[in-house]
């Protein structure tokens, strides 16, 4: 602190700050991309462990012996869904019934705020059926979940009669502390949600549905399950929930130790773990994995039924069996074993699953990267945010010859600097509130008067929008006072980056993902515009640089990621597909990643945009 | 009362013998000693009286007529003790202190439940004809009631004591109204006499000793969960004291009950478990169920149909339900070997009766199970405001146990069982909302009859770290806000006590009335967590009473089988039955922090940067100025000469 405080060495720790920022920012720029990358390096990353006393030591004879009989309730299951066109209530309640559950249901509706295109659906209207095996000598404080979704045509049939099966199963053992909700949802999400909404009696999108009739407590653990064939080749673990929220590690570990230990093959992100690290083909196949993770959890949707459940501190993850042409094959007994085992373990828990990580990145099933390692990858990345707003500071400050009594003194420049900054930010910010509020208010009147669907409506009034805030902001500040100082844009700038480092830290702790990929291109641009660079390259990387495009390119990276490269014309039919999800997944859910791209993050580049046209 | 009077004439008699006969004679002075006797056993806090009576004869007989209009009552009683029983008068054996009378009853009800699952309720009664609870009265001779019951009784001068142990939760709406509602956990709830000074005191002590008889963490109850509910928990016993300060109720919902609470429980029967139908109870069997309750209850009660005196009742019951599809594999015939792994061979030879009853009301004609051996006695009685039908076995009679020396009960099912009346009066209940930072309880209660509403008293008994908002709290029926008449709300004290909120809501028919009450969740101290914070913290049942009106009176068949004019009014006792329904307890999730390495992380860092906070925040708000060096030591001196001279200094 004697440092900072005696005024000489002061000002030579800032002049060599000033004098070598940009190399320091680009350091850091180029120090963060590769701490970033070098988390898949295997021997960088830590392997998992079961933290979970209960769970750890105690061993777990698994005995499930029914698989075929539950393929075959499977098949009577698609029989009456055929029947009966959609989810067959009444056989369901009867068949839970003749298992010995305790079977409710629950109806909902939900009208979406427009027509969700890739799904079909748009008046929604459904039934939830659930049975709750009451545990023995158990005061109904505790419950565990296992949900099957009702899917339309020929999907997940094998799910629910899996689910009936062990529904059967467990009904006849003693063991249980816990209590067991088995719950088939109709509509997937909107169903959960409605379910989940209902099991907790709270409201928050808005949704109709009837009151439960019958509850156990608090859920501990819930898993979901899908599955749509007889036999399968692997079982993929589905972690990525709500706003990017992950269950406790020790549930991915469960689920590793059982496919260990009935040596089903299991996949993260539809990929099995490679154990080849040093070859250059291992570590591609690592990172490409974390980059899947990294892309799923940024875009802060629901991957699984299970995502909605992490809001209300369950944890949760879906169980996915994908059966490929593989010679390799897991029949439906080893599957029930294995969900058989990881109940058991559930059920032998005392506390909440709270011993191990929260936020993690996963390279490969058996490896993970903790929060501790991945933050400096975006402390280096903000840095640069600060590094150049302290230069920004110390610019505004030092162009009056008198240095000696710092920066104090300079008050009659930065006085109308207040005014110039207040208009962008306020206009900016308005900006924000359109692009939230009207696709969705004006889809009305654009059906009307264009020859659009509602859902195209919507998106390309969100597109809309977005483009004309380019156009509209940028002169405003001159209509109050009069021409733009060098000042001026200064100030501006500096407010644009202390907001945008604010904005970036907040989002980096709640969602890692989302922050790292908006601060990787965003901080860039942030860090670089000025009035004084060429308009029409200034304006291009600028625009290469925004929010919108951000999402295209990882939408392009994603699916690059699967293994299903798109061109530029698909890529543009997903991106509008993508925004408009993101806009049903903050009605229908309540996912902040859309909210935080119009009110927050696009307002802030807009800012940046200004300083770029600042005159 | 007849026997009363001739003891008395006896001892007026004797006293005038002895008035008259004041030489020194053997057999005189023998009987004088015996009375001696009889009087310090009886009153041993006037000694002294007793021993003036020995001195001085006509002392003495004022001393006892003073004595005798002093404790008139304890008198009657003890008298009645002695010759009760005796019809002849004047029998000398009257004087002499002869054990009190006690004597033990058993019995074992079986019901096969709708939801094919089968009950099983012990109950042992044993009735002491003497009055612990007497001021300077001692009762040290015990036969068949427990000793160690006795002495706390005394000791603490309870009144009335239950106490149950309840693993699991009584499903009513699969299994009906249970006949000894308990919470789960461990309940206590006790009047104490009210002598009594310091009732809290002698309720830490009762709690204390209570929990070590019965091998159970009752010694959990302090203050922080107990209460005193002001209308829920009337006596059941004699005596119309109805000031709750000397009324103690507590729960621990988190007890866990297994046969470490069997084994002391059962060493309070007079059998144990040697003989009768408590061979029965064999613990690997008893907890491989879906529910088991037992419990104590102590209570005064008449001693005679005249009520005459005191006595004292201990019940001790025992219930079980047996799972039809872990226990049974799904089938619904049962037999006392299959539920018990033991056969019944004798009663217990102590017992005054010992019977088994086995609920047969489905099967009037036995068109749905068999029952073997049969019997030919049946016994109706009406149970919860439902008219049932018993067939009885008595374990007294040799007959019962057949040729084979035991009884091994079997019921066989032929056809589906009918539909189960559903119960009138239900209730659950739950947490709503998520996050950690408040919550709403709501409870609901169920109101199934068809035309007749009636009151229920809710209780509610929150702990403190969640507290509250007494403002927020709604009652709605029928979607119309339902205003009770009564409430009694105690605000709960940080660390000293609980909530206590009592309610008497009026029930529409068949309707839900949902009760619900915001709360916050407090942070706690640190080291006031549990070992296992995560867990959640449990908030006990909440208890509705209510007097249900009877379905008896609702059913219209029952007239078809009763002359006309005996049902035209509803008798009392059929009009409405009192049931008591305990909703589930709560577990409810507090703020918790990571008690972790991270967690040190966390702290370690927070400072950190609270410092490093602090340090530059002074660095840049400071305006920092360049300052003169200081002029030595002569320049100081010559401006001070300066300043004294006017001239502006150098």
């Amino acid at each position: 602190m004697g440092l900072l405080s005696d005024p000489n060495r002061r000002k030579a720790l800032t002049s060599l700050l000033t004098r070598l920022n940009t190399p320091i920012c680009v350091l850091c720029y180029l120090a963060g991309i590769a701490w970033f990358m070098g988390l898949a390096f295997e021997p960088f990353t830590l392997r998992t462990y079961m933290s979970e006393n209960a769970m750890g030591s105690t061993m777990v004879e698994e005995r499930f012996p029914s698989g075929e009989r539950a393929l075959a309730t499977a098949r009577e299951f698609a029989a009456h869904k055929k029947k009966v066109g959609g989810m067959p209530v009444d056989w369901l309640v009867k068949t839970m019934q003749a298992r010995g559950l305790e079977v409710f249901t629950q109806s909902f509706s939900r009208t979406l705020p427009f027509p969700d295109e890739s799904k079909e659906r748009f008046m929604v209207r459904g039934t939830n059926v659930y049975g709750i095996l009451r545990a023995p000598r158990a005061p109904r404080t505790e419950a565990l979940v296992l949900s099957a979704p009702c899917s339309p045509g020929n999907s997940n049939n094998q799910a629910v009669g899996l689910l009936l099966g062990l529904a059967q199963y467990f009904r006849s053992q003693i063991y249980w502390a816990k209590d067991i909700i088995f719950l088939v949802n109709e509509h997937d999400l909107i169903g959960m949600q409605a379910w989940l909404e209902g099991y907790h009696h709270t409201n928050i999108t808005g949704m109709s549905f009837t009151p439960l009739q019958g509850r156990a407590g608090s859920i501990q653990a819930a898993l979901s399950l899908e599955l749509s064939s007889d036999v399968i080749t692997s079982l993929d673990l589905v972690l990525e929930g709500l706003n990017g929220q992950l269950p406790n590690l020790d549930l991915a570990n469960l689920f590793h130790a059982f496919c260990q230990k009935l040596s089903v093959l299991c996949t993260i992100q539809g990929k099995l773990q490679r154990n080849d690290w040093d070859s250059t083909e291992g570590y591609t196949h690592a990172a490409q994995t974390m980059m899947l993770m990294v892309l799923k959890q940024a875009s802060g949707r629901p991957w699984g039924d299970h995502g909605l459940f992490l809001r209300y501190h369950i944890e949760a993850a879906t169980v996915r069996g994908i059966n490929s042409f593989r010679h390799y094959k897991t029949d439906a007994t080893t599957l029930g074993r294995l969900l058989e085992g990881m109940f058991r373990k559930l059920n032998n828990l005392l506390e909440r699953l709270h011993q191990s990580y929260f936020f993690y990145l996963m390279p490969s099933l058996s490896r993970f990267v903790s929060i501790g390692y991945y933050m400096p990858a975006f402390g280096l990345l903000a840095a640069i945010l600060l590094l150049r707003a302290l230069d920004l500071w110390v610019q505004i400050g030092s162009p009056a010859p008198v240095t000696q009594d710092g920066v104090g003194e300079v008050e009659p420049p930065s006085s109308p600097g207040v005014l110039s900054v207040l208009t962008p930010i306020v206009i900016s910010h308005l900006t924000g509130v359109a692009l939230y509020t009207l696709p969705i208010l004006s889809q009305d009147t654009a059906v009307e008067h264009f020859p659009v669907s509602e859902t195209e409506a919507v998106v390309l009034t969100a597109v809309a929008i977005y483009t004309a805030g380019l156009a509209l902001p940028h002169n405003t500040h001159r209509l109050i006072s009069g021409e733009g100082t060098e000042q001026g844009w200064r100030v501006l700038k500096l407010a644009a980056l202390l907001y945008l480092a604010v904005l970036l830290g907040c989002t980096a702790l709640i969602n890692f993902s989302l922050g790292f990929i908006l601060a990787v291109t965003l901080v860039p641009a942030a860090a670089c515009v000025t009035p004084h660079m060429p308009k029409s390259l200034g304006a291009l990387a600028m625009v290469l640089l925004s929010p919108g495009c951000i999402i295209l390119y990882c939408i392009f990276l994603f699916q690059d990621l699967q293994e299903a490269p798109v061109t530029l014309p698909e890529c543009c039919v997903l991106f509008l597909s993508v925004i408009s999800q993101g806009i049903l997944d903050h009605a229908l859910y309540g996912s902040l990643v859309y909210p935080l791209l119009a009110l927050f993050v696009y307002p802030c580049w807009l800012l940046l945009w200004n300083v770029l046209f600042w005159k | 009362m007849a026997a009363l009077r001739l003891g008395w004439a006896a001892v007026f008699i004797w006293i005038f013998v002895s008035l008259i006969l004041t030489c020194k004679c053997d057999s005189v002075e023998k009987s004088d000693e015996s009375v001696r006797d009889e009087e310090v056993a009886r009153s041993p806090g006037e000694p002294e009286h007793a021993e003036e009576s020995s001195n001085d004869e006509v002392q003495a007989e004022k001393q006892q007529w003073h004595t005798t209009d002093f404790g008139m009552n304890d008198a009657l009683e003890n008298s009645k003790a002695h010759s009760g029983g005796n019809d002849s008068p004047g029998d000398s054996r009257a004087f002499k202190a002869p054990p009190a009378k006690d004597h033990f009853q058993e019995e074992l009800v079986i019901r096969p439940l709708h939801s094919g699952d089968i009950y099983a309720g012990f109950q042992f009664r044993t009735q002491l004809d003497t009055d612990f609870v007497q001021e300077g009265k001692k009762v040290s001779h015990y036969r068949l009631f427990p000793k160690s019951l006795g002495q706390v009784l005394s000791k603490f001068s309870v009144r009335e004591l239950h106490i149950s142990f309840t693993q699991g939760y009584w499903r009513t709406m699969q299994w009906g109204q249970p006949f000894i509602p308990a919470p789960p956990g461990a309940e206590l709830w006790v009047w104490f006499h009210n002598t009594v000074q310091n009732v809290d005191e002698n309720w830490k002590e009762l709690t204390n000793v209570l929990s070590g008889i019965f091998c159970a963490s009752l010694n959990f109850i302090d203050s922080t969960n107990t209460v005193e509910p002001s209308a829920s928990f009337k006596p059941l016993g004699l005596g119309n004291v109805t000031d709750h300060r000397f009324l103690r109720y507590a729960t621990l919902p988190r007890e866990i009950v297994c046969t470490e609470n069997l084994t002391p429980w059962k060493k309070l029967l007079p059998c144990g478990s040697k003989a009768g139908l408590a061979v029965l109870m064999k613990s690997e069997k008893l907890f491989h169920s879906s529910f088991h309750s037992q419990a104590v209850h102590i209570r005064p009660i008449c001693k005679d149909w005249q009520c005459s005196g005191t006595a004292w009742e201990l019940r001790q019951t025992l219930s079980v339900v047996f799972d039809l599809y872990t226990s049974g594999q799904g089938k619904k015939d049962w037999s006392l070997f299959k539920m018990f792994s033991r056969t019944l061979t004798e009663a217990c030879p102590l017992a005054a009766s010992s019977k088994l009853y086995v609920d047969v009301t489905d099967n009037p004609e036995g068109e749905l199970f068999d029952l073997s051996p049969a019997t030919p006695v049946l016994n109706t009685t009406v149970v919860l405001g439902d008219r049932r039908t018993y067939a009885v076995y008595d374990l007294t009679k040799a007959e019962t146990f057949g040729q084979l020396r035991s009884l091994n009960l079997l019921m066989r099912w032929k056809g589906e069982g009918g539909d189960m009346l559903r119960p009138l009066l239900h209730a659950e209940r739950y947490v709503a909302g998520f996050g950690l930072q408040t919550g709403e309880i709501h409870t609901l209660i169920y109101n199934n009859h068809p035309y007749r509403a009636f009151p229920v008293l809710l209780l509610e008994s929150v702990p403190w770290y969640l507290r509250l908002y007494i403002h927020t709290l709604t009652i709605t029926s029928k979607s119309r806000e339902n205003k009770p008449s009564y409430i009694h709300y105690q605000p709960s004290k940080d660390r000293l006590r609980p909530h206590l909120l009592e309610m008497l809501v009026q029930l529409p028919p068949h309707s839900v009335t949902e009760v619900t009450v915001q709360f916050e969740r407090a942070l706690l101290k640190w080291t006031e967590y549990t070992p296992d914070p995560n867990h959640g913290f449990y908030v006990g049942s909440s208890v509705i009473s209510a007097l249900v009106p009877s379905v008896v009176a609702m059913d219209v068949n029952s007239t078809q089988e009763r002359p006309l004019f005996s049902s035209f009014f509803h008798t009392k006792e059929e009009s409405s039955y009192f049931v008591r329904v305990y909703t589930e307890p709560l577990l409810v999730n507090l703020p918790t922090p990571d008690f972790s390495m991270p967690y040190n992380v966390i702290c370690l860092t927070c400072t950190v940067v609270a410092v490093a906070y602090g340090s530059f925040y002074n660095l840049l708000t400071r305006t920092f100025q360049v300052e003169e060096p200081s002029p030595p030591l002569a320049k100081r001196l010559a401006n001070i000469i300066r300043r004294i001279r006017g001239v502006p200094p150098l």
